[in-house]
């Protein structure tokens, strides 16, 4: 199951040329952009591994580019997002965020129905690639 | 196949990327430095055959554009490089233009491990423009052989040949001590194409200069400042420490404090705009070479 997070993921995952004029958009509306990727694809994970620091008063996508690359060949087999951050007074959050690499396969999530007192039913995802521990999930 | 061009016009060409007006610029803003601006209009000439080559479906690899900057303090080294970035965007050989200067202390760090993200970081900031690394011979200190430098200058190497269609690194530095670190490290004079030396200025030149700096400020010269000048520039040549256009806009910070007290001193009477910019003979006559 293809997992849905963030900006454009309901397209088809977007080929280098087309990150790279997302960038440029993003660079020339003044936003820094960082790097993260996680092997922890449920949606309230908010914390992902920072690649780098985040990258602050670039004027070219080349630099972001070769980090990504780099990026890429060192975790192939992992969800990899870039994040758009918004400086300025009012905003100071994030403005954009994209993912940008998935795993070959995605396995999608277990729906579980626990049910607590009376006939009331409590419901909860669990990613099936969790199930192995941290590094070894989409191996 | 797609439809190529059989004839092109380099005229056409060269007045589509209006680099002639930027090239007219230096001429008429930057006084003195012939071969600089020789060299300047012979790599923009490159650049232009290069596209034209491009159009016509022939493909040659960019040129490598990597510089180097030699000459004394206050030659205007760091002036050109900023109109370079300028010239290099309007032929379309870097994207954005703009000028990244940095000296050591920006690319090498304090502890292991440091240098290599800061260096890369400065790299990425000047990705689609140019990097000018003044100064650039202390990056490498060949008395401390576990000196940080020397990992930047790797760095820097991979970066200029991996990504010369990225950005173009400019080392600038005095002329001797760049002649020693050229030596020391041949793959970075290797992958240097161009190097530009920067002469001195004549006498008269730097008096062109003084006069269009004065212009900037909005002074001018009486006739007697004027001839101070002419008498201040060739005494002020001989003294040490003799740093070119630098020195002369020093020169010219002293004349107006000295300026300034004059008008001072004669309180009690209302001033022109004439007085509160005219430089007198006496301003400039107080200098120490003077003496």
């Amino acid at each position: 199951m293809r997992i849905t997070q963030g900006a454009f993921s309901f397209l088809p995952d977007m080929t280098d040329a087309e990150i790279r004029a997302q960038i440029e958009y993003s660079l020339v509306q003044g936003w820094a952009i960082g790097i993260e990727y996680t092997d922890d694809p449920h949606p309230r994970n908010s914390f992902w591994e920072m690649w780098g620091n985040p990258m602050f008063d670039l004027r070219d996508s080349a630099g972001l580019m070769a980090e990504l690359t780099a990026c890429r060949q060192a975790h192939p087999q992992t969800y990899i997002r870039l994040i758009a951050f918004d400086a300025t007074r009012g905003f100071e959050t994030t403005r954009l965020a994209f993912i940008v690499n998935r795993p070959r396969e995605e396995p999608g999530f277990l729906l579980k129905r626990h049910e607590v007192g009376g006939r009331q039913i409590q419901y909860t995802i669990e990613s099936y690639a969790a199930q192995a521990p941290e590094g070894h999930r989409y191996d | 196949m797609s439809e190529i061009a059989e004839h092109i016009d380099l005229c056409e060409l060269l007045a589509d990327s209006h680099v002639n007006e930027v090239l007219d610029e230096l001429d008429a803003e930057l006084v003195g430095l012939k071969p600089v601006k020789a060299r300047i209009r012979d790599i923009a000439a490159l650049l232009v055959v290069e596209r034209a080559r491009k159009q016509l479906g022939l493909v040659g690899g960019s040129p490598s554009l990597h510089m180097s900057f030699t000459g004394n303090p206050g030659t205007g080294k760091t002036t050109v490089a900023l109109r370079m970035a300028q010239i290099l965007h309007r032929l379309g050989y870097v994207r954005k233009g703009h000028l990244v200067a940095v000296t050591r202390d920006d690319l090498v760090g304090q502890y292991i491990g440091h240098t290599a993200p800061k260096t890369k970081e400065v790299l990425k900031k000047a990705m689609g423009g140019v990097l000018f690394i003044d100064e650039a011979y202390y990056l490498y200190r060949p008395e401390n052989e576990r000196d940080y430098g020397q990992e930047a200058i790797e760095i820097l190497l991979q970066v200029m040949e991996n990504q010369r269609d990225d950005l173009v690194v400019i080392l600038a530095g005095y002329g001797d001590r760049m002649n020693a670190f050229f030596r020391s490290n041949p793959g970075l004079s290797s992958r240097i194409a161009h190097h530009l030396d920067f002469p001195d200025y004549a006498p008269q030149e730097l008096e062109e200069i003084a006069q269009r700096m004065l212009q900037a400020m909005q002074y001018r010269l009486s006739p007697s400042g004027a001839a101070a000048l002419h008498d201040y520039i060739p005494l002020r040549i001989k003294q040490p420490h003799f740093a070119n256009a630098r020195s002369i806009r020093n020169a010219l910070d002293r004349a107006r404090l000295r300026q300034a007290n004059r008008l001072f001193a004669a309180k009690g009477r209302q001033l022109t705009r004439d007085e509160l910019m005219i430089i007198e003979g006496e301003d400039i006559r107080a200098s120490r070479v003077f003496a």
